[in-house]
């Protein structure tokens, strides 16, 4: 069905235009006009170009964060999808189970996001939680304080914990969308589980598992509260990712120059990676919705 | 209301009046004469405002790997990114 | 995956994804001395005494208000500009619709960090430091495209022959709107409140950093308090476990509907 066009259509979209553009335009240009200049306090500033991005393109500690960051994104997807795919299988699919699970599930997304970092804070003490006592008292010394090893361990843990949830319920939604006759079908034909879910439920969930997967690289390339409240980014720089880093630039230096340099980079990378999202997210709806 | 924390200078606030008025001439230009959706050599299909859109970004990339690269002045990249935004309107 | 073992896989998961949740509560009902002399698996001698402090003290409850009072504000705001955004979205065609759609997007997924200082700025600026309607205003950010785009998902399923029919019989859009339209968009409104009191409640970075004490969240209450009195562990697990309680009260209303607003794709 086409749309009707109608451009004063626009006065409906005004107020979360005046609204968004309040809370992004402005910001965003008061960041362009950090970027370019040298500020020592208020009214006393001086104009130096692209010195600041020059300074931060070159930033040795800023290409470590990125590259923790991609590592850390991917190896967050690689657990958290087919995890997240072999949890929704298992999902009951009527009965009162459905509304218990998704419950469940539901649970950890909606913790305040330093409260997950506290409550894995707890956990994973060798002293008074029960993972970290359990882990030394296997006599493998563990303490995500100290070594770099362990920090990344709990925050993986941690990181897989709070959000592969969101994969199920995704992957769960789009299981439910396949009709029955499918599965009838399938079943005449004998095919066996593996067979079902190759050639049936896996090209059916390409969609949702699409955005899943994107959902999940934007979300943890932003990451910031939980490690903050956990690691704090340490020990050392070991678990300092972008939002960790420019946080320490921007509030904790009061660096407005080079913490605005890199929040444009930070921003362009975000953008570029938003395109893709939703350009593929267009193709899924045309493919899907009818 | 006071703007010095927005810390204007004459380049930026150039700069922002550049792009604010190319995306009204973009919309003027849309309402007079509708874009219509078609293949170039990207990828995708695009509307008008979508090769707009890709233009900016890459040129904004252009310029970031123009200061990280090299050490001209970024002045050199600027239309460099002119004739690219052109090329990716008209034929992307 | 034969019934039975996936049963007990499904179980073991739970099992998993209560425990670091179950801990807590745990360290929330023992005294802190209690909690560090030894380690047990259930509070031997369990104690409400964590609670009781919370549930006392104005320093620490007011912080529960102050994150109720901004959720809530964020709530209204994002739905109300929304509801009228998603509809033109997807009934109309005009200047600019795909740009601007794409343009909220981007907003859903920008790094909050890039925004925090010049937001800081703002609202020092505006002299709205330390108020709830900053932070609400803040999350605006994030949860008015947020909203849009799923009242979007949902509207677009309502056949457009509805609303012809009604302009025929002679409704005027508002009417229509309101009339009509919204309660059969209901499961859709509730989503969307849904997924709007989520990312504002889980939200701190922004909550954080634009108050002082008069609108500070209990999340940061919590991390203040800590450095603070050295650490007391029970009563930083109390007030986490009661930051849980009303993001579950809230998941019972819309359980049955939450599955679809996941589904479109669009948190």
């Amino acid at each position: 069905m086409e749309k009707w066009d109608n451009n004063n259509a626009w006065f409906l979209v005004l107020p979360v235009f005046i609204i968004v553009a309040f809370s992004a335009i402005i910001p965003l240009m008061t960041v362009v006009n950090y970027s370019v200049q040298d500020i020592f306090g208020p009214g006393e500033r001086i104009f130096v170009g692209s010195e600041w991005f020059k300074e931060t393109l070159a930033n040795r500690r800023l290409h470590e964060a990125l590259w923790r960051q991609f590592l850390f994104s991917g190896l967050v997807l690689l657990i958290e999808m087919p995890l997240g795919v072999m949890i929704a299988l298992a999902m009951p699919k009527r009965g009162w189970g459905v509304s218990f699970s998704l419950v469940t599930l539901a649970l950890p997304l909606l913790i305040p996001w330093n409260v997950i970092g506290t409550i894995w804070l707890i956990f994973t003490r060798p002293d008074i939680g029960l993972f970290g006592f359990i882990i030394n008292s296997m006599g493998i010394a563990f303490d995500h304080t100290a070594s770099p090893l362990d920090a990344w361990i709990t925050l993986m843990l941690m990181e897989v914990w709070h959000w592969t949830p969101l994969v199920v319920l995704l992957a769960y939604a789009g299981l439910r969308a396949i009709p029955e006759v499918y599965y009838q079908a399938a079943k005449i034909d004998g095919a066996s589980a593996w067979a079902t879910f190759r050639y049936i439920q896996l090209p059916k969930m390409r969609g949702v598992l699409t955005i899943a997967l994107l959902l999940r690289f934007m979300d943890s390339f932003l990451i910031y509260a939980e490690p903050f409240v956990l690691t704090g980014g340490g020990p050392g720089n070991s678990t300092t990712f972008l939002s960790i880093y420019l946080v320490k630039l921007a509030v904790g230096q009061f660096d407005l120059g080079p913490a605005a340099a890199f929040s444009i980079i930070y921003f362009l990378i975000v953008l570029a990676l938003c395109f893709v999202f939703y350009q593929v997210l267009q193709n899924v709806g045309k493919g899907e919705r009818v | 209301m006071d703007l010095e924390w927005m810390a204007w200078t004459p380049v930026t606030a150039g700069f922002f009046i550049a792009i604010g008025g190319m995306l009204v001439g973009m919309g003027i230009w849309q309402y007079i004469s509708p874009t219509i959706e078609r293949k170039g050599f990207l990828p995708i299909k695009t509307t008008r405002g979508d090769r707009f859109f890709i233009g900016l970004l890459t040129s904004a990339y252009i310029n970031i790997a123009w200061v990280g690269l090299t050490s001209w002045s970024l002045w050199f990249a600027v239309p460099i990114c002119i004739v690219w935004l052109i090329i990716v309107l008209r034929f992307g | 995956m034969k019934p039975k073992k996936r049963t007990i896989l499904l179980a073991f998961y739970f099992g998993l994804l209560f425990l670091p949740i179950y801990w807590m509560l745990n360290m929330s009902l023992r005294t802190n001395a209690d909690i560090l002399s030894v380690l047990t698996l259930y509070p031997t001698d369990p104690t409400l005494v964590n609670y009781i402090k919370i549930f006392t003290d104005p320093s620490w409850y007011s912080g529960y208000i102050n994150s109720m009072i901004y959720v809530a504000m964020n709530t209204t705001i994002s739905l109300t500009v929304a509801l009228p955004a998603a509809y033109a979205f997807s009934r109309y065609r005009f200047v600019g619709d795909k740009q601007i759609f794409f343009w909220l997007l981007t907003n859903r997924m920008a790094p909050a960090a890039v925004f925090l200082l010049p937001f800081f700025q703002l609202y020092s600026t505006l002299g709205l430091i330390d108020t709830h309607i900053a932070v609400a205003m803040a999350h605006c950010l994030f949860n008015v495209p947020l909203a849009v785009w799923i009242l979007e998902g949902f509207m677009s399923g309502i056949p457009r022959e509805i609303d012809e029919t009604a302009f025929i019989d002679g409704y005027s859009l508002p009417r229509f709107f309101i009339t009509v339209f919204i309660p059969l968009i209901r499961a859709g409104v509730g989503v969307t409140a849904f997924f709007c009191f989520m990312f504002s409640w889980v939200e701190l970075l922004f909550a954080r950093t634009l108050t002082v004490t008069d609108a500070k969240p209990i999340g940061a209450i919590m991390t203040r308090t800590i450095s603070a009195t050295g650490l007391d562990w029970g009563l930083m697990a109390a007030a986490g476990v009661l930051t849980i309680v009303p993001g579950a009260l809230v998941i019972w209303f819309v359980r049955n509907h939450m599955a679809k607003g996941f589904a479109l794709g669009r948190v």
